[in-house]
């Protein structure tokens, strides 16, 4: 009963999440990329990504499927197809968030240049590099490195934050900027969302490694429990 | 009303095969509690050595404590009190073939010398309804004989059988690996029924079905139990890692 075809069948899926996984990483570094340099063919690009990203989406999610039914799964193996369909939902969306950039960016054409109060690469940088970290978190199957991730999200929330102050403030203070202003407004909730993405992937990692349901841990913690005030 | 069991220290051997090994664990009352392993890892010597089974064989040896509600079965009862107490149902229905429907249920009652006719009715009745096979043969219950009915309806007269003798402890020895899926979701069911007035112990090899019925789950090993945690626990996120080799089938 080693279940060897059972055992390739999981690898095969982990293998399809990885080509998911360098498809969405790759989108959103070329939208970020796409931002900096003002460069519409590489929205082309992003725009192609996103394409394969959600036909991979579907065949990832019909093999996790196909496992559930067939083999009924246990322990470890079960936690990591539960898993791999959670983080499966969040690479797409981290695919979704890169095309939103990049249609921001083709947007961005039409209008002149504007010195803005945010600094959206270093946002960019560190929504970047925390989708880099889970997924090496989930190849290396690593819950410490996944834990790393979590820590890091408060930090790129707090950026959103201070730029949906500035930029509020200049579309009410510089109305001729309005239109710069609410297309980085929007990218900058756009790295916010891979942010959250990556925080997800990394939760599912631990979840998967450890069997440790970490979400929500700090709003559940100040939170009064619903059964308690029954 | 089950009651519960509590193991100590039980050791059963087979001439020298040392067959089960320190084994410690208490059973809830009222409670389903699924016993799982590979085949030859001392779970169906276990259950019988909680119903006094195991030293039927003359070359069979138990030592340790069983409580059965507080009741020490190896020192303070004689082993047909505990088989009165503790019923059994196996994995092949196993009918008395000539005798009647009503014949099967009632037998162990006859056994003990229950003679009035008026409870003996009650007593089949009541033990048919429980292991939900009243509405199928009621109208044959004289008629027609206990091998006449299909695979799934002999394994539920098995279990009303052994309700009959309103005991406090059923133990289930892969009551439906025999069985088609419709028999055996029907078992399942009579188990979640059952479990709130007898205590339950099912030996399976079935996983599901152990993660379906069970609240409790123990995996024995080599006549060790390895693991004995809630059920949820143990198919989700077991401690041990034999335990999860062996769910996830890495061997086995």
């Amino acid at each position: 009963m080693t279940r060897i075809r059972f055992q390739q069948s999981l690898e095969d899926l982990k293998e399809q999440l990885l080509v998911m996984a360098g498809l969405a990483e790759q989108a959103i570094q070329r939208a970020i990329e796409a931002y900096r340099v003002r460069d519409l063919s590489i929205c082309d690009l992003v725009n192609r990504s996103e394409i394969a990203i959600n036909r991979l989406e579907r065949d990832i999610d019909q093999a996790a499927l196909d496992l559930l039914a067939m083999e009924q799964p246990m322990a470890i193996d079960l936690r990591f197809i539960l898993s791999v369909i959670k983080i499966n939902a969040d690479l797409e969306r981290v695919g979704d968030s890169a095309k939103a950039i990049s249609d921001r960016v083709r947007s961005m054409e039409q209008m002149a240049q504007a010195d803005l109060p945010v600094d959206i690469p270093r946002m960019a940088a560190l929504a970047a590099e925390m989708v880099r970290k889970s997924l090496q978190s989930f190849i290396e199957a690593d819950a410490d490195l996944a834990r790393t991730v979590l820590t890091m999200d408060d930090a790129v929330d707090g950026m959103n934050r201070a730029a949906y102050k500035s930029l509020t403030k200049v579309m009410s203070e510089e109305s001729h900027l309005a239109p710069q202003a609410l297309n980085a407004l929007m990218i900058a909730r756009a790295l916010e969302r891979v942010a959250d993405h990556a925080t997800n992937i990394a939760e599912d990692v631990i979840f998967w490694v450890q069997g440790d349901d970490v979400r929500h841990f700090k709003a559940m913690k100040t939170a009064p429990d619903p059964h308690a005030m029954e | 009303m089950g009651v519960g069991i509590e193991v100590t220290n039980l050791n059963a051997w087979y001439g020298t095969n040392h067959t089960l090994q320190d084994i410690n664990l208490d059973i809830p009352a009222n409670h389903a509690t699924a016993l799982i392993g590979p085949s030859g890892c001392g779970k169906s010597t276990f259950v019988r050595c909680i119903n006094r089974m195991h030293e039927t064989n003359p070359i069979a040896r138990v030592t340790g404590t069983v409580l059965i509600g507080g009741l020490d079965i190896y020192a303070d009862a004689k082993p047909v009190e505990i088989r009165r107490r503790v019923g059994m149902v196996f994995q092949r229905p196993n009918p008395f073939p000539t005798m009647s429907i009503y014949d099967n249920v009632a037998a162990g009652l006859k056994l003990n010398g229950y003679s009035n006719r008026h409870a003996l009715d009650e007593i089949v009745e009541k033990s048919l309804r429980n292991s939900a096979l009243w509405d199928e043969v009621k109208d044959d219950l004289k008629k027609k004989s206990g091998a006449s009915l299909s695979g799934g309806q002999q394994q539920r007269l098995c279990i009303a059988r052994a309700l009959a003798v309103d005991p406090e402890v059923l133990l289930m020895d892969e009551p439906a690996s025999a069985l088609d899926p419709v028999s055996t979701s029907k078992i399942e069911d009579l188990i979640f029924q059952l479990k709130t007035q007898y205590t339950i112990v099912i030996v399976t090899h079935n996983m599901q079905q152990a993660a379906r019925v069970a609240e409790k789950t123990g995996f024995f090993l080599s006549g060790r139990m390895v693991e004995f945690d809630s059920t949820h626990k143990i198919f989700t996120n077991p401690s041990d890692k034999r335990t999860e080799d062996y769910i996830t089938g890495r061997f086995g």
